[in-house]
């Protein structure tokens, strides 16, 4: 039983996982989702791959608006972009270990033009400008025709990962699996860098930050298409595993479900991420699950599952703004230091 | 922390900003003697909190020069003023409230890393390294010498206003500077912390060399560690010389009569 | 000659048009303008609104001018137990959380709606008399002139209200610097409240202006987002403003959708939104916000 956490060097304070316990575990955790393809009914490994997709989209979103403070209500909008992206570089023979950082470079490239008037405008201002960023680009999906095939869509070729066909969920786990877990590690390690700290201070008090030697013009920018880089790797894994995607996918309540996603999670840390990715996938599927269950009882419920998820959704967020307000990750850590020195008390 | 070895001064030439009709600073010429404190003082609205921000590049000034140890820096954008030297605290603290102390402090060095931000991202180990090298002397020059060294990993909100301040002292020390700009360090202080404050400035300047610039209101301390002393009064500087000779200077004695009538004590 | 005649038709529409998004706007700014909120919830109240006049008007069979006094009662009650319970709880929490709030917000209220009332439109009784007017080669539809008056007489009492009246001039010290106000002995709390009512109330009489040219359906919520163009153009915190810009949009958007095409109504609002960002982020009439260094 531990007392405490102690340290003797400040290489050890440094680290991403404080002790051996929490490695220990941590490694349950990954090899337990790592070997899912094995151990897992078809349902599990296909709502892991969905989770999987949101957890990536949601990690950028907390680089941008949870650790630099950028609001955007564009997260959908740049998973188009990397989703569209991949339909093309597949198309045009690029394997799948190309494609894939391609799309993601170019949604950042997108980020970066969504995210210059930083300078001019801030808070509110500037979500309302990704809000018509992000209509702006859903308009482009559905009318650009020849690029994005319209409102009909575009197919994407299976990935193609060194001669292996990577068809079918339980073969594209591995790369959703994959990227998440190296994605995750890279917000990790940005956030204890002098990157992330520069982020939170461009958040908390932008000023001072300047004073401090940070060049605000560049890290937004940089905020901005880290975020946006995520997303186009999102987008671009959703289109290898549905195989084909048309603009109705890239809704502004997709956009919507990633900031609300990491607000029910924690704002700026990976582990907020994981929680309300993990949480927000499963209250739709919840109600979905729950409502066929009863339908047989109670026949009109089908048809009232979408209304109802809305209300839902609208409650839960409300009720963790006024109740949880550092969401999950928060609800975790406290939970965490009760067993920390159980049976004693904190 | 290596402060270049002949410490830089500071100084300006016909500073002359305006807002719209109304002046806040008019030709003010003054210097700040390299490795030496120097205050600047004068009754609420004389200018002196627009002076510090034209210096640090918020204010573009109308006229005049800002000059930091011979380079002129009058152009110069906000955050590269950090990397020739020059740092600054807030009169109200401006700490950053999702970190904590040692995070905070450790923001100082942000203007020294070199490392490229991909490379942060990956963990590479030349990030990492460097990472490690600021802590560790952010802990042994900075956090040991303003004995914070028992409240490094607390929320900055959780301390006292006195500690904030001396969070904020230690910012700017991380910066490594040359230059120092203090905004009333010592503002909403009791006695006991004034006098560490004061000792704390004092330390800095003489260890390290850092040319130490104040505004202060609180005059005992003023005349007690300052070298040289700036009078502002209207936007215009009234008198510029050591604490005696502007202690006994009539035009800084009839300033502060009717304002905030502080006994100038010579 | 005909060119010319079609030129003044789509340029009235456009004027007249604007009237209901003025009211739109409006509402919008005055909630921003008492609160500092930026209600993304403005469209689905207008829906709630609108389809409280509904059920009034036909399930209830009351006149017209009956169902909407009604409707504006429920919806008076609405917006106070909105301010009462989602935004007061939050007062001084970071812009990203009341945004989600009001977020969260408009997606209870669509679903509620959808789940009370169904998602297919719903055949409404005009508000006022339908007729077309004729004026030489140009024709316009009369409840379009009748909505524009409507429009303008309940704008103009609101600027009437807030100029000279004690609730009014109360409610404009209270956004202006409510630490002050509460020393002055107003009553910040309503203040506040009272502000999110007469949003609600503004926000439904264009509602049911809208409806009662046709149906009501949940759609109606999003027609609402083209507010944002406006509200941008015109400054967040100006009533002016909301005015002018919504006169400006209004003849824009009607000029772009004649000689351009019907597409483009749904994408040019959020271009107007991006150029007035990035050339005057607050607007034309709008007050710069300063800090304090």
């Amino acid at each position: 039983m531990r007392t405490g956490v102690f340290f003797e060097n400040y290489h050890g304070e440094e680290q991403l996982w404080d002790s051996r316990t929490a490695k220990v575990w941590m490694a349950i955790f990954v090899g337990a989702v790592a070997t899912l393809p094995w151990w897992g009914s078809d349902y599990m490994v296909a709502m892991a791959c969905i989770v999987g997709i949101h957890l990536i989209a949601t990690m950028g979103l907390n680089i941008t608006t949870g650790s630099a403070g950028l609001i955007s209500l564009s997260q959908a909008a740049f998973m188009g972009v990397g989703c569209y992206a991949v339909s093309w570089f597949a198309r045009w023979g690029l394997p799948f270990w190309l494609a894939l950082p391609l799309a993601g470079t170019l949604a950042a490239a997108i980020g970066m033009l969504v995210g210059l008037p930083s300078l001019r405008v801030k808070g509110m201002y500037f979500a309302i400008a990704t809000l018509a960023a992000h209509f702006v680009l859903s308009f482009l999906f559905r009318e650009w025709t020849p690029v994005t095939g319209g409102p009909r869509g575009v197919t994407v070729p299976p990935a193609n990962f060194f001669g292996i066909e990577l068809a079918g969920d339980r073969r594209m786990f591995y790369p959703i699996f994959a990227c998440a877990l190296l994605l995750g590690l890279a917000a990790a390690n940005i956030g204890r860098s002098y990157v992330g700290r520069a982020f939170v201070a461009v958040r908390d008090r932008d000023i001072s930050a300047e004073i401090l030697g940070v060049n605000l013009l560049r890290y937004k920018v940089l905020a901005f298409m880290l975020g946006a880089f995520y997303a186009g790797i999102a987008g671009g894994l959703l289109g290898y595993f549905y195989g084909a995607i048309t603009s109705e996918y890239f809704t502004f309540s997709l956009s919507v479900f990633y900031v609300a996603a990491i607000i029910v999670g924690g704002l700026g840390r990976v582990l907020g991420s994981v929680l309300g990715a993990v949480f927000m996938t499963f209250v739709p599927e919840s109600l979905r699950l729950l409502s066929s269950a009863l339908s047989g009882s109670v026949p009109a419920l089908a048809s009232l599952l979408l209304p109802m998820g809305q209300v839902v959704f609208g409650a839960l967020i409300i009720a963790f703004l006024i109740f949880e307000p550092h969401g999950l990750a928060q609800v975790w850590a406290r939970v965490r230091r009760t067993f920390h020195l159980w049976p004693f008390r904190t | 922390m290596n402060a270049p070895a002949a410490a830089l001064g500071l100084s300006v030439r016909d500073i002359a900003v305006s807002f719209g009709g109304i002046h806040a600073l008019r030709g003010v010429t003054m210097t700040a003697p390299a490795g030496k404190i120097t205050a600047v003082i004068g009754p609420n609205g004389a200018g002196k909190t627009s002076l510090f921000n034209t210096i640090s590049g918020f204010y573009r000034p109308d006229a005049g020069r800002v000059i930091l140890g011979g380079t002129d820096i009058t152009s110069t954008p906000v955050h590269a003023r950090a990397g020739m030297g020059l740092a600054r605290t807030f009169q109200n603290v401006a700490l950053f409230r999702g970190l904590s102390v040692l995070e905070n402090i450790k923001l100082g060095g942000h203007h020294l890393m070199r490392a490229h931000p991909l490379a942060a991202m990956f963990g590479a180990a030349s990030s990492r390294r460097e990472e490690l090298a600021l802590r560790a002397e952010v802990e042994d020059r900075v956090i040991d010498f303003l004995e914070l060294d028992n409240v490094r990993h607390k929320p900055v909100e959780a301390l006292s206003y006195g500690l904030q301040k001396r969070v904020e002292l230690a910012r700017g020390l991380a910066m490594r500077p040359s230059v120092l700009l203090l905004d009333e360090p010592v503002a909403g202080m009791n006695r006991e912390e004034t006098e560490d404050m004061a000792r704390f400035i004092l330390d800095v300047q003489e260890e390290w060399g850092v040319t130490v610039v104040l505004v202060e209101h609180d005059m005992g301390m003023v005349m007690d560690i300052s070298h040289h002393v700036a009078v502002l009064n209207f936007g215009e500087l009234i008198a510029q010389g050591t604490p005696a000779q502007v202690g006994r200077d009539p035009e800084v004695v009839k300033a502060y009569l009717g304002g905030e009538a502080q006994a100038v004590a010579a | 000659m005909t060119d010319f005649y079609v030129l003044i038709e789509f340029l009235l529409l456009g004027l007249l048009a604007s009237g209901i998004s003025a009211l739109m706007a409006l509402s919008f700014v005055l909630v921003y303008k008492g609160t500092h909120v930026v209600n993304f919830a403005a469209g689905e109240v207008m829906m709630l609104g609108a389809y409280l006049y509904y059920t009034a008007a036909v399930v209830l069979k009351l006149p017209p001018a009956a169902a909407l006094l009604l409707a504006l009662a429920g919806i008076a009650l609405a917006s106070a137990a909105i301010e009462a319970l989602v935004l007061r709880p939050l007062a001084g929490q970071p812009t990203i959380a009341i945004l989600m709030a009001t977020i969260g917000m408009a997606s209870l209220l669509h679903g509620g709606v959808e789940i009370i009332w169904g998602q297919d439109p719903l055949e409404t009784p005009a508000l006022l008399p339908r007729f077309p007017v004729n004026w030489g080669e140009v024709m316009i539809p009369g409840a379009a002139i009748g909505n524009f008056v409507l429009a303008s007489l309940l704008i103009a009492a609101l600027v009437v209200f807030f100029r000279f009246s004690r609730a009014g001039i109360a409610m404009r010290a209270t956004a202006s610097d409510p630490v002050t106000a509460a020393t002055l002995g107003i009553d910040i709390r309503a203040s506040q409240r009272m502000t999110w009512v007469l949003a609600g109330v503004t926000g439904t009489v264009a509602g049911a202006l809208i409806v009662s040219s046709g149906s009501v359906s949940p759609a109606l919520a999003s027609s609402a987002l083209g507010v944002f163009a406006v509200v941008i153009l015109g400054g967040l915190d100006s009533v002016a403003g909301a005015i002018l810009a919504s006169l400006v949009v209004g003849v824009l958007e009607s000029l772009t959708v004649g000689y351009i095409g019907g597409k483009m109504r749904d994408v040019f609002p959020y271009l107007v939104v991006l150029a007035m960002l990035i050339v005057r982020p607050y607007g034309l009439l709008g007050t710069r916000e300063i800090e304090r260094l």
